[in-house]
C-alpha cells in the first residue's frame, strides 16, 4: 500500500485492526476521542466490535471480560482516565491477561488541560494501580510509529500475557504526516489459558487471587522475572548522531521531535549534540544511559513533566555524569530557540570550568 | 432444615467432586454454617445440570464472601473486581456469542460499588444472568452497612443504627433494574424457607433459560442469611429475613416480558472482513500518488490562520497532501480544543526535503492570514525575510512589518465570485504557489480532488485556481506599486 496522509490517532486505530485487534472499548476524553472515534467508524466496518462504555472503570473490566474470553482487545484513553483504570490494570497484570492501552498525555493535575505533557510517565511506566506490576510501554513519537507501534502491540500483549500501553501525548495524536499501512493483517490465535465457553477450556480460571503468601510471593517473583525477560529482549531506542556528540539529549514522544530539530540547529553552528530516544520505556535503555554517561557525555532530559523520566535517567547514570533537565509542564512545549539557548548556556558553563551545573 | 437436606444430597454436576482450589480432597465450602450463598450456589449449580450447559458456562465471581466461587463450579471461570462484574460480563459476551454468563453478585458489590456497571448492563440489555444476593450487610468485610440495609441497623460503620439523614434508605435494585425499558425479567425472591428455596430454583432456571434462549438481560435478586454477621443463629436469621427484610424488599416478580420476545441476534457483532476487504477498507480513498516536480527551494514553515470555518486546517491538509505527493517530508499540526469553536484556528504545516523534527512552527517563513485577528496574533512572529500573504476581502488593516515580503489577496471575494462561499483557503493555497513555485500547479490540481470534502464542488474549485492564477498574473505587474488599495498581488516590503 502507498502511503496516507493522517493522524497519529487515525494511524493508531489502522495499527489495531492490522494487529489483528478485534475489542476496542472506549470513553471519550481529548485528545484521545478522536481514537475511540475512528474506531466506531473502523471497527464497526471492519465487522469487528466497538464499544462506547459508561466509564473508563467500565472500559477496562470489559477489556478484561474480552482479553479473558481470548480476544485482543484495546482501549485509548488520557490521564484522567487512565487513572480511573488503575485497579483494572493490576487486575490484568494480576491476571496475567494480554491487552494494549494508548494513553495521550494532556496536562495535570486535576482537570488540567488538552494540551500535551508527559506527566503520566510515573503512573503509566511504575504500573498505574496497585501492587508489584509493570506495563510493557511504548512510546512512539510519529504518526507511522502510532501505526507501527499499535499494530505490533497486541504480538507482544498475547507473547508475554500483559498489557501493553502506548505512551503518546496530544501532539503525536493530532499531527499528520504521512503513513504506510504496510505488513500482513495479523491475528490472534487460541490461548491455552483462556475462557472460551467450551469443553477445552472449561478448567480454566482467571484471577489475580492467591490466597495463599508463598503461592502470592512465587507469582510476584514470576512476574518480576517475566520483567527481566522483557529488558532482555525487547529494549529499544533510537540513536541520533551521538556517536561524536558532547551533549545527548533524551526525550520521547513530541520532546524528541523539538530535541531532533534542536540537534539540527545546534550542529548546523558546530556544536556537537545528539538524540537517545527510547522507543520502550519500560523496559528503559538503561544500558544504554549508562555506556553514554560512561563516555562523559552531558545527558540533557527533555521532557513535559517535573522530571520523572529524569529520575530514572540519573538512577542509571549514577552520578557518572552531568544530568540536565529542560523541563516544561502545563500544556507548553519549548521552542527549538529556547533548548538551543539552554545548551549554548550550559555547555558554556561546563567549559567555563563551573562544576555545578 | 428441610432446604437445606433437598440440596445437600444431590451433588451437581456442575460442582467439583472436591475443591481441590480450596485445599487438597477439600469437600465443604468456605461459606459460614446457615449461609445463604451455599444455598444459592447449589442452586445455580443444579439448573446448569438441568440445561445441560455445564460447558458453555462461564462463572464471574465478585469480591465479596462468594469470591471464590471458582473453587466449586466445574465451569469456565472469571474472577472480577469488586462491583464490576456485569462490565466483565459484557466484554465477554461480545467475545462469546454462544456462553452461558453468570455474574453472581453480593449488595455491596452490585448496589454499593458497582451500581454504574450493573444499571448500564441492564440497560444495554446485556444477554447475560445477573444474581445478586442480598444480605442486607457487607459479609466479607465483617458486616458494615450496605445500600440495603434496613433502617435503623446497627452494623460495624453504623454502630448507633443506620439513619436517613446521614445514610439515606435502603435502595430496592429489582425495582430500579425493572424501571428500565431493556431488562427482560426481574424478579426478587428469597431462601429463607424451604418453600423460597424451590421458588428460587425455579426463578434461577427461568433465568438461565432467558439467556439460553437469547432473549436477553435476567436480573434475580435473592434475599439472603448473613447469620455470622446479623448475630443471629440459622433459624433466628431466617426469621428476621420473613419478618424484616421481605417486608423492606418484597418478594415477587418486578419485571417478565420473556413470552413476547424473540431470541436477539448476536451475530450483528461478529463478522469480521476478510485480510483483503480490511485492506480495502483500510486503503480509502486518499492514497496519495506520488509524483516529483521540482526540488524545493527551502524547508517551508508554513503557519495558516483564521475564523474557524474558513477551511484554515483544510488549507493546511492541502498544502501537506501537495507536499505528499512531491514525495517530501510533511508534517500538519492543528490548534485544537475549546479554541476551535467558534473562535481562531491555526495549523503549522512544515514541508521539508529532510526528516522533520518538531511540527511545531514557532516562527513561520510562510504566514497565510485569513482574517484581522490572526494577522494580529501573528505578525510578530514571521520570521525575518518570510513572505505574508493576507486574505485582503477581510483583512482592512496593512501588514506593519517592513522586514517580510507581503502580498494582498482578495480571497474571499476571488471565491465568492466563483460561487464557493468557503474556498477562500484554496485561493490563498493557489497564490502561494504561484508565488513560491514550492511545487507545479499541476501538483495543486491533482491533490485538490485528494483533500476535498464535498466532491461536488470539484469542478468549481478547480476553475477557482484558474482564475487565482489569472489573477496574480494580472496584477503581477502592478506588485509593489499600489499597496493602499488592497488589491490582489500587490506587495510590499
Ligand atoms: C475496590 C475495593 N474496595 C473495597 C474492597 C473490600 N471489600 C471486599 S469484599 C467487600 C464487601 C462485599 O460485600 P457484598 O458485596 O455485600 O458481599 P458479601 O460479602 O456480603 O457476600 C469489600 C468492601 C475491595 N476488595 N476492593
Ligand atoms: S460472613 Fe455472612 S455472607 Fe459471608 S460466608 Fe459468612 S454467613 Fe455467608
Amino acid at each position: 500500500m502507498g502511503k496516507r496522509l493522517m493522524k497519529g490517532n487515525e494511524a493508531a486505530v489502522h495499527g489495531a485492526l492490522m494487529g489483528g485487534c478485534t475489542h476496542f472499548f472506549g470513553y471519550p476524553i481529548t485528545p484521545a476521542s478522536e481514537i475511540a472515534q475512528a474506531a466506531a467508524f473502523y471497527f464497526t466496518s471492519a465487522g469487528r466490535v466497538f464499544m462506547q462504555a459508561e466509564s473508563e472503570v467500565s472500559v477496562i473490566n470489559m477489556l478484561y471480560g474480552a482479553a479473558s474470553a481470548g480476544a485482543r482487545v484495546m482501549t485509548a484513553s488520557s490521564g484522567p482516565g487512565i487513572a480511573l483504570m488503575g485497579e483494572g490494570l493490576s487486575y490484568l497484570a494480576g491476571a496475567r491477561l494480554p491487552s494494549v492501552v494508548i494513553d495521550m498525555q494532556r496536562a495535570g493535575p486535576g482537570l488540567g488541560n488538552i494540551w500535551p505533557e508527559q506527566s503520566d510517565y510515573n503512573m503509566v511506566i511504575k504500573g498505574g494501580g496497585h501492587g508489584n506490576y509493570s506495563n510493557l510501554v511504548l512510546a512512539p513519537s510519529s504518526a507511522q510509529e502510532m501505526f507501527d507501534f499499535t499494530r505490533k502491540a497486541f504480538t507482544l500483549a498475547d507473547q508475554y500475557r500483559m498489557t501493553v500501553f502506548i505512551l503518546s501525548d496530544a501532539y503525536i495524536g493530532q499531527m499528520m504526516e504521512p503513513v504506510e499501512i504496510s505488513g500482513p493483517v495479523l491475528h490472534g490465535t487460541r490461548k491455552d489459558w483462556a475462557v472460551y465457553g467450551d469443553a477445552a477450556s472449561r478448567p480454566n480460571l482467571i484471577s489475580s487471587i492467591y490466597m495463599n503468601p508463598p503461592l502470592q510471593r512465587k507469582h510476584n517473583e514470576l512476574l518480576q522475572d517475566l520483567y527481566r525477560q522483557l529488558e532482555r529482549e525487547q529494549v529499544d531506542y533510537q540513536d541520533i548522531q551521538t556517536e561524536d556528540a558532547d551533549l545527548v539529549f533524551i526525550a520521547y514522544g513530541i520532546s524528541a521531535r523539538i530535541c531532533l530539530s534542536t540537534v539540527h540547529a545546534l550542529r548546523e553552528k558546530g556544536v556537537k549534540v545528539g538524540l537517545m530516544r527510547p522507543k520502550t520505556l519500560f523496559p528503559f535503555p538503561k544500558e544504554r544511559i549508562r555506556e553514554l554517561a560512561e563516555q562523559g557525555k552531558t545527558l540533557a532530559v527533555v521532557e513535559l513533566s517535573s522530571g520523572m523520566m529524569a529520575d530514572d535517567v540519573e538512577l542509571h547514570v549514577r552520578g557518572r555524569t552531568t544530568v540536565l533537565r529542560y523541563l516544561t509542564m502545563g500544556g507548553e512545549t519549548p521552542t527549538v530557540q529556547e533548548l538551543i539557548a539552554n545548551v549554548e548556556r550550559d555547555l558554556m558553563v561546563r567549559s567555563g570550568g563551573l562544576s555545578n551545573v | 432444615m428441610s432446604e437445606r437436606t433437598e440440596v445437600r444430597f444431590s451433588k451437581a454436576k456442575a460442582f467439583y467432586d472436591t475443591f481441590e482450589r480450596k485445599g487438597s480432597g477439600d469437600k465443604v465450602t468456605h461459606y459460614c454454617p446457615g449461609c445463604g450463598h451455599g444455598t444459592i450456589q447449589k442452586l445455580i449449580a443444579d439448573c446448569i445440570d438441568e440445561l445441560e450447559i455445564q460447558d458453555k458456562t462461564v462463572f464471574l465471581s465478585p469480591v465479596g464472601c462468594s469470591v471464590f466461587s471458582y473453587y466449586y463450579y466445574d465451569t469456565g471461570n472469571i474472577q472480577c473486581s469488586h462491583g464490576r462484574a456485569p462490565a466483565v460480563a459484557t466484554g465477554v459476551r461480545r467475545t462469546l456469542p454462544e456462553a452461558v454468563i453468570i455474574s453472581y453478585q453480593g449488595d455491596g458489590d452490585l448496589a454499593g460499588i458497582g451500581m454504574t456497571e450493573i444499571v448500564h448492563a441492564a440497560n444495554r440489555g446485556e444477554n447475560i444472568t445477573v444474581i445478586f444476593v442480598n444480605n442486607a450487610i457487607y459479609g466479607m468485610t465483617g458486616g458494615q452497612m450496605a445500600p440495603t440495609t434496613p433502617m435503623g441497623q446497627k452494623t460495624p460503620t453504623s454502630p448507633f443504627g443506620r439513619e436517613v439523614l446521614r445514610d439515606g434508605r435502603p435502595m430496592g435494585m429489582a425495582e430500579l433494574i425493572a424501571s428500565l425499558s431493556a431488562p427482560v425479567y426481574v424478579e426478587r425472591c428469597s431462601v429463607a424457607t424451604a418453600k423460597d428455596v424451590l421458588k428460587a430454583r425455579k426463578v434461577i432456571l427461568k433465568s438461565l433459560q432467558n439467556q439460553v434462549d437469547k432473549l436477553g438481560f435476567s436480573f434475580i435478586e435473592i434475599l439472603s442469611p448473613c447469620p455470622t454477621n446479623w448475630g443471629m443463629d440459622p433459624v433466628e436469621s431466617r426469621v428476621w429475613m420473613q419478618e424484616q427484610l421481605a417486608v423492606l424488599f418484597p418478594l415477587g416478580v418486578y419485571k417478565d416480558v420473556t413470552t413476547h420476545l424473540v431470541a436477539v441476534d448476536p451475530g450483528k457483532f461478529h463478522s469480521p472482513m476478510d485480510d483483503d476487504k480490511l485492506r480495502e477498507l483500510l486503503r480509502g480513498a486518499s492514497e496519495v500518488p506520488v509524483q516529483r516536480s521540482s526540488p524545493l527551494p527551502h524547508t517551508q514553515l508554513i503557519k495558516v490562520a483564521g475564523f474557524g470555518g474558513q477551511g484554515v486546517l483544510s488549507a493546511g491538509e492541502l498544502l501537506a497532501t501537495c507536499g505528499m505527493s512531491e514525495g517530501i517530508q510533511v508534517s500538519w499540526l492543528p490548534s485544537y480544543g475549546p479554541e476551535m469553536r467558534g473562535g481562531s484556528a491555526n495549523v503549522s504545516v512544515i514541508l521539508s526535503e529532510d526528516d522533520i523534527g518538531s511540527p511545531l512552527v514557532d516562527h513561520p517563513n510562510v504566514f497565510i492570514a485569513m482574517n484581522g485577528p490572526s494577522l494580529d496574533a501573528f505578525e510578530d512572529a514571521v520570521a525575518p525575510g518570510g513572505l505574508i500573504l493576507v486574505n485582503s476581502a477581510i483583512v482592512t488593516r496593512k501588514v506593519s512589518r517592513t522586514d517580510v515580503r507581503v502580498v494582498y489577496i482578495p480571497a474571499t471575494e476571488l471565491a465568492r465570485q466563483e460561487g464557493l462561499l468557503s474556498a477562500a483557503n484554496v485561493v490563498m493555497v493557489t497564490a502561494y504557489l504561484y508565488i513560491t513555485k514550492a511545487f507545479s500547479i499541476e501538483t495543486l490540481r491533482r491533490c485538490i480532488p485528494l483533500v476535498l470534502r464535498k466532491k461536488a464542488y470539484l469542478n468549481q474549485n478547480l476553475a477557482l485556481v484558474e482564475k487565482v492564477l489569472d489573477h496574480c498574473v494580472r496584477t503581477a505587474g502592478s506588485a509593489g506599486s499600489d499597496e493602499s488599495d488592497g488589491s490582489a498581488g500587490s506587495e510590499n516590503g
